[in-house]
């Protein structure tokens, strides 16, 4: 390939925080004493943390490298299925950093907090009108915290109708957090096979599905970037059984302004802001996962509430049927400032770019499908899963086709997941990567096919233009150092 | 819109590239009737500008410091915090990178955390932290279901002094769960009364906050030993304030099996409550029965040092229904941001600092009391304490607000035996001049 997009460069050393500094020096602009001291009892007093001692030029030095040693949205495209890695507006954070918010302490009296309170109740009903899911909460501060509410919501739901339930339905292609969120609600999950067609069988659903089943978790679209077709179907099978029907939303960037979940029999579901509204990843952290329900289960949401009476915002807790509290407060703000951010910037073209979402991952789809082996060739949502069947009798795996790819300067898509899908390539592009950005990695990912054939030993190398190459990962879980 | 890059032309030809007429076409494999008729009702895009203005307006009727004196902590602190963490923190490798699966273009985020989890063990006095949990309230509960979990006992103690926030957090977890909550009485001294524990086998674990939410140093050695008293009860401490530890003996050093709280005061802004920190720590024996991720160090292949995501057979994404936590995102920035901050303190730093926060709040404790208001409870404080007023405060608190000044946190919702009790807190960030209005017109 000519000019690829990944190259080598100056990357600076740079040790851990205790290998530098000196006893002595500071990196913090201490407060004068305007008080007289008055110093607590001996016998409680520690000697106070080993803590390096550092300027503030060590200081910045140290994370500006580390820094660069990272790969971000800002860097390159970054095609994680199912974690739409978006990019993350530049004026969400101005926002989110407004004096008046970032300084904001969550027990300030209702009527000294009213814009934060406006914010968010607007927020609710946006995301309301998005699902068709009208009762928020956006308590919970990432996604499976989102899917632990609802659960939670779920199990109370069948406790106030007087029969608790002890099973739920979690398809084979649900993200790992669904069957641990429903363990913690002391549900047993009941896993259901996809078809040949890569999508869940109204009749499977209908053989599985009784009376002590409280529900269904679906993703949709599901992690294969399938719209589950029949979902109409099974919400009716579920709810002739009593049950209810679950929604990961984590796939939604495909389908804004284009299916109402509240109008296909969804009963609940949550939102990840950190996918697709926009806020950034941050490295893991900080989310937010509001729930998103149909009216009849909003008795059973998370206290506070966020209430407005004529132009006035208050938050009330006296809701005897409520889960009660998911989050100290009132969940991650300062990411529901960025997200309700993004929502007004986007307005009606949120459906636009769902749209260029899909036509994204279908570009690539159709572009790559003689490169990689695709298991299910059929239209996709917003992503597309390919495997490495191609590449194994060069016994090159996902794995290395992943690494190289970051030789060439790019993120690797996600690997492995689906789990119900061998040697799974899991690629979302989402809408803000331009075509010829497409273009660039479409070429790349032929490349490292070729590579492959005429020469596998460069992937199993790969990666080689990073700062370290592939880590010893045995050795941290067997002989685990966790702290220096 | 200016972050959707396709031009008309790009999607034409894209399309015709994927044999379709048009963007509706690729949702042809989502049957009709569950097909969206209408356009979504939301407001219409707002320009840049716009955004500006409208969040200027919403953010101008909060009632933020500097412009609004707040004596107000009850789990979240108005501290200082450095330009260079804030600017830092925007470096966008950082905040725009995904968890970090991929070591070899993660080592900015894995050497940060790494370097969190060893700050953290200084300052709790611990063997092992994790990579952060959602907040202090998620860190505690998911505290007393791993003790739980390890001892296969079914019931926990809990303090009533633990924040009240938090114990409505662990009363929703684990009633989801399943477990019963006993609650701990509060002393005479605003401490937690542990002379009921007589059976202290029955319990999983048991967890008092210190310093309390009465801003009280509990006595977390007399505590332990008692609760040690069967040697498999898990003493939990809890925490809202870690800056404490700058001064305070940590609860490591006094033999806690799990230590867990808000970091937020460690250089996370209180943005209304969130994002905070949720900081977890415990001993190396029980590494993998811990909730949340771990960064380990380790080498590559050419045995350069380097960090990766380790140990996650405990995790959901392997382990699904039989996790230890369904945690996945967590507070990963809001760490990096707490380690940047006790990095900038450094050891000479904390100290400096948690004493004149100290100092801070006695002052504002020892000039109330001289302006004859009460103070009920005797234990030493930290940056918070709890004041008695005369009945008839409501209205006093009504006209300081007039004044900017919001006088504390009534307590009487969350202790109804409280009445006319409020909890005040004062941080470096507090200036004399404003506490000594405050002492002055109290007693007016």
């Amino acid at each position: 390939m000519n000019n690829p997009l990944g190259t080598t460069g100056l990357t600076l050393n740079e040790p851990l925080l205790w290998e530098k500094g000196r006893k002595g020096r500071s990196g913090f602009s201490m407060p004068g004493r305007d008080v007289p001291p008055s110093p607590l009892a001996g016998f409680l007093l520690g000697d106070g943390p080993d803590f390096p001692d550092l300027s503030e030029v060590d200081i910045v030095r140290h994370y500006t490298r580390l820094s660069q040693w990272n790969y971000g949205v800002d860097s390159g495209m970054y095609p994680l299925g199912s974690c739409t890695m978006k990019y993350n507006p530049k004026t969400n954070e101005r926002q989110a950093a407004v004096r008046g918010f970032a300084n904001a302490h969550p027990l300030l009296p209702a009527p000294l907090s009213q814009g934060i309170l406006e914010l968010m109740a607007n927020l609710q009903k946006y995301l309301g009108e998005i699902t068709g899911l009208p009762a928020v909460t956006l308590q919970p501060a990432a996604g499976a915290h989102g899917e632990l509410t609802g659960m939670m919501i779920v199990r109370a739901y069948h406790v106030d109708a007087g029969a608790p339930r002890h099973k739920i339905l979690i398809p084979d292609t649900a993200h790992g957090t669904n069957p641990a969120s429903s363990a913690i609600c002391g549900f047993t999950p009941v896993p259901v096979k996809s078809n040949e067609r890569g999508v869940l069988s109204p009749e499977h659903i209908a053989s599985v599905m009784d009376e002590d089943t409280a529900g269904i978790m679906i993703t949709n679209p599901n992690t294969l970037g399938l719209f589950e077709e029949n979902i109409r179907e099974i919400t009716d099978i579920v709810h002739e059984k009593g049950g209810l029907v679950y929604v990961d939303g984590a796939n939604m960037n495909a389908v804004m302004g284009i299916v109402s979940m509240g109008k296909i029999g969804v009963d609940l579901m949550h939102l990840n802001l950190h996918k697709t509204f926009s806020t950034p990843h941050g490295g893991g952290g900080p989310g937010s996962g509001p729930v998103c329900a149909r009216k009849g289960l909003a008795p059973f949401m998370p206290v506070p509430w966020v209430e407005e009476h004529e132009g006035t915002y208050s938050l009330s807790y006296d809701h005897p049927k409520s889960i009660g509290k998911v989050h100290a407060f009132y969940g991650n703000v300062g990411i529901l400032i960025r997200a309700c951010s993004y929502i007004l910037s986007m307005g009606q073209n949120l459906k636009k770019a769902s749209q260029l979402a899909v036509l994204n991952a279908n570009y690539v789809k159709e572009k790559l499908k003689d490169t990689f082996y695709l298991p299910y060739d059929r239209p996709c949502m917003h992503e597309c899963v390919f495997t490495d069947k191609h590449q194994e009798a060069h016994k090159v795996t996902t794995l290395d086709i992943a690494k190289r790819l970051i030789d060439y300067g790019f993120h690797p898509p996600t690997i492995y997941f689906p789990l119900v899908v061998h040697g799974a390539i899991m690629i979302e592009p989402t809408e803000t990567e331009s075509r010829e950005t497409l273009d660039i990695f479409i070429e790349t990912c032929k490349a490292i096919a070729e590579e492959a054939r005429k020469n596998p030993q460069i992937l199993h190398e790969a990666p080689t233009k990073p700062k370290v190459r592939r880590m010893d990962e045995t050795r941290a879980a067997r002989h685990p150092q966790l702290a220096g | 819109m200016r972050y959707l890059p396709h031009t008309e032309e790009e999607i034409a030809e894209m399309l015709q590239t994927i044999g379709l007429k048009s963007l509706d076409n690729l949702f042809g494999t989502i049957p009709e009737d569950c097909r969206r008729a209408e356009p979504l009702d939301l407001p219409a895009p707002l320009t840049e500008w716009e955004l500006d203005t409208h969040m200027d307006m919403l953010a101008a009727k909060m009632a933020a410091p500097p412009d609004y004196k707040l004596f107000l902590g009850a789990g979240s602190y108005h501290h200082f915090i450095p330009e260079a963490v804030k600017q830092l923190l925007l470096r966008s490798e950082f905040y725009t990178a995904y968890t970090p699966y991929q070591p070899e273009i993660s080592q900015g985020t894995l050497q940060a955390i790494y370097e969190y989890q060893t700050l953290v063990t200084l300052l709790l006095g611990m063997e092992v932290a994790n990579a952060s949990m959602y907040d202090g309230a998620s860190a505690l509960a998911e505290a007393l279901l791993m003790a739980i979990r390890i001892t296969k006992r079914k019931k926990v103690a809990v303090s009533r002094l633990v924040h009240p926030f938090y114990r409505k957090v662990i009363q929703t977890y684990l009633e989801a769960s399943g477990f019963e909550i006993v609650a701990l009485p509060i002393t005479k001294e605003g401490t937690t009364d542990l002379s009921g524990l007589d059976h202290p086998e029955e319990f999983a674990g048991v967890a008092i906050q210190s310093p309390n939410f009465f801003g009280c140093i509990e006595n977390l050695e007399a505590h332990g030993e008692r609760i040690h008293t069967d040697p498999k009860t898990f003493f939990i401490a809890s925490f809202t304030e870690p800056l404490a530890y700058g001064l305070l003996k940590p609860p490591g050093e006094y033999n806690a099996d799990i230590v867990c709280g808000e970091g937020q005061s460690l250089g996370i802004p209180q943005s209304f409550g969130g994002p905070g920190l949720g900081m977890f720590a415990t001993r190396m024996k029980y590494v993998r029965s811990m909730p949340g991720r771990l960064v380990g160090q380790t080498v590559d292949k050419d045995g350069k040092r380097g960090f990766v995501l380790t140990l996650a057979t405990r995790e959901q994404h392997i382990r699904r229904e039989r996790a230890t936590s369904n945690i996945c995102s967590n507070e990963g920035l809001c760490a990096l941001a707490s380690a940047m901050y006790m990095a900038s303190l450094g050891k000479t730093g904390i100290r400096e600092l948690a004493a004149r926060n100290h100092d801070k709040a006695e002052y504002l404790k020892k000039g109330l009391a001289e302006s004859g208001v009460n103070l009920p409870f005797g234990a030493p404080t930290f940056n918070e304490f709890v004041a008695e007023f005369p009945a008839g405060f409501k209205e006093k608190y009504a006209r300081f607000i007039d004044k900017k000044i919001v006088a504390g946190l009534d307590l009487e919702p969350f202790y109804p035996e409280l009445k006319n009790h409020y909890l005040f807190c004062a941080t470096e960030t507090a200036a004399r001049t404003d506490m000594d209005i405050l002492i002055k017109e109290v007693a007016s």
